[in-house]
């Protein structure tokens, strides 16, 4: 283990790890947007949305990780060319972005859904026999309450994007698994390399937690 | 004021309210009193239609409120509704419990809304709680700041879901001096409950509800003295 060589190659690691959090933002955006439209659709009282958002949930829930990126990489574009007879290709970054939105969108529109329908059935009788309509009892009065809930789930789901965006290495974005991998080939010092990359990643979590741990406690005061 | 007629509700196979007619007065004050499970809370749920009732009708002022066509949000700003266990907004203070309906509902200036909840928090004894939040507060304050927020809504009339049954029996008390004021304003309550005493005291007529069904509606204290239904009566031997 040599940690100097990783120093030498320290720049070209950090840019990895920079298109690692460029990645990992970009899909927590995406995952939260989609996530929260699921999350509500699954608890409205319409069933075709209802159905929709669960069928959503029980494909990306059902299928590896990997394989969802690869074929946002791979298959979507076969598809568009049997379709339309004209070609494009993703950059390896986008079709994982979108892969990795798309796959934890599942999952925080489960971590939405418990949220709200944690939040006591009584609040929302309260609000309902005050007058509000269900769309200002649900912007003012549950979601309000549901997200105190589901901030310690959500950063967690959080915390696992950020390493699942070392899957997207699979198809050739140049992330921080990428090169470190790629650099323990050419130096045969996998050693370092790894070791380096874990360091990384760990320290990003690190800071994802204690931020949320910060956020919860912003929020239990007024609790 | 309000006109129930032939009202059922069924949840499932479960018959809970067989057929049920009430009228309530203007200004009056009528108490509902029966056996858990006989179907009270159910009846006043379905005064503002947080139970949808299976079938018959539920006329308030002459308007059908079980008419699919009427506006079921116009309809509740005109009832207010306390609950058994306050159901107040943990995530905001006293003043903002108070306020969030009429500004929201009514379009009331933050200003006015913040001024009417102050006038409210005195008539319920709370003047110093307006920045608390709810979890600060006993029951006996939660209660009342549950019926401040009600009566900011300035409805019609109140409906009264056990409102002292989540209480320690010493917070009891502060809550019933509350309703009993609002009772001698002239106030048309309608009010489930297990409070024998207020019952008899402050109700204009008592209903007693078993199975289902109203098997007495009576002044209290004809009801209380003489009660012809053998159900009313042993109910009454166990509870007074």
């Amino acid at each position: 283990m040599n940690l100097s060589l990783v120093s030498e190659y320290a720049g070209y690691i950090l840019q990895g790890a920079g298109l690692t959090i460029v990645m990992a933002v970009g899909s927590i955006i995406l995952g939260c947007i989609l996530g929260t439209l699921l999350g509500l659709m699954r608890v409205s009282a319409s069933k075709p949305l209802s159905f929709i958002s669960g069928a959503y949930l029980q494909v990306f829930r059902g299928t590896p990780m990997l394989l969802q990126i690869m074929f946002i990489f791979f298959a979507i574009p076969q598809i568009y060319n049997m379709a339309t007879g004209n070609f494009f290709n993703w950059r390896p970054e986008i079709a994982g972005v979108i892969a990795l939105g798309m796959n934890s969108g599942a999952y925080i529109a489960e971590i939405i859904r418990s949220g709200i329908q944690g939040v006591d059935i009584g609040q929302t009788e309260a609000a309902r026999a005050l007058g509000l309509t269900h769309h200002k009892t649900m912007q003012l009065v549950i979601l309000p309450q549901a997200l105190r809930r589901v901030i310690p789930p959500l950063c967690n789901e959080f915390i696992v994007l950020l390493k699942d965006t070392s899957l997207v290495s699979g198809i050739g974005a140049k992330e921080l698994m990428y090169r470190s991998r790629s650099m323990g080939v050419t130096t045969y010092d996998f050693v370092s390399f790894l070791v380096g990359a874990a360091i990384v990643y760990f320290c990003l979590t690190f800071i994802l937690t204690q931020a949320s741990a910060w956020i919860e406690r912003r929020l239990a005061v007024s609790d | 004021m309000i006109k129930v007629t032939n009202l059922h509700k069924y949840f499932g196979n479960h018959h809970v309210l067989k057929g049920i007619d009430l009228e309530v007065e203007k200004g009056t004050v009528v108490c509902i009193i029966g056996p858990s499970g006989s179907g009270k809370s159910t009846l006043l749920r379905c005064i503002n239609l947080l139970e949808t009732p299976t079938e018959g009708h539920v006329l308030i002022d002459g308007v059908d409120i079980t008419d699919p066509k009427q506006d079921i949000n116009e309809l509740r700003t005109e009832v207010g509704m306390v609950f058994q266990r306050f159901n107040l907004f943990p995530h905001m203070t006293v003043l903002d419990n108070i306020t969030l309906a009429p500004i929201q509902v009514r379009g009331m200036a933050v200003k006015d809304a913040q001024e009417l909840a102050h006038t409210l928090l005195k008539r319920v004894g709370l003047s110093d709680k307006a920045n608390a939040y709810p979890k600060q507060l006993s029951g006996g304050q939660q209660q009342r700041v549950a019926i401040a927020r009600a009566l900011a809504m300035r409805p019609k009339l109140f409906l009264f879901d056990e409102p002292t049954s989540a209480l320690d029996p010493e917070l009891v008390g502060e809550v019933l001096d509350v309703m009993k004021s609002m009772a001698q304003e002239g106030t048309t309550m309608v009010v489930v409950t297990h409070e024998m005493g207020f019952a008899r005291e402050v109700a204009d007529r008592v209903v007693f509800m078993d199975d289902g069904a109203i098997l007495e509606d009576k002044p209290p204290e004809i009801l209380f003295t003489k009660p012809e239904n053998s159900r009313t009566k042993s109910f009454l031997d166990r509870v007074l």
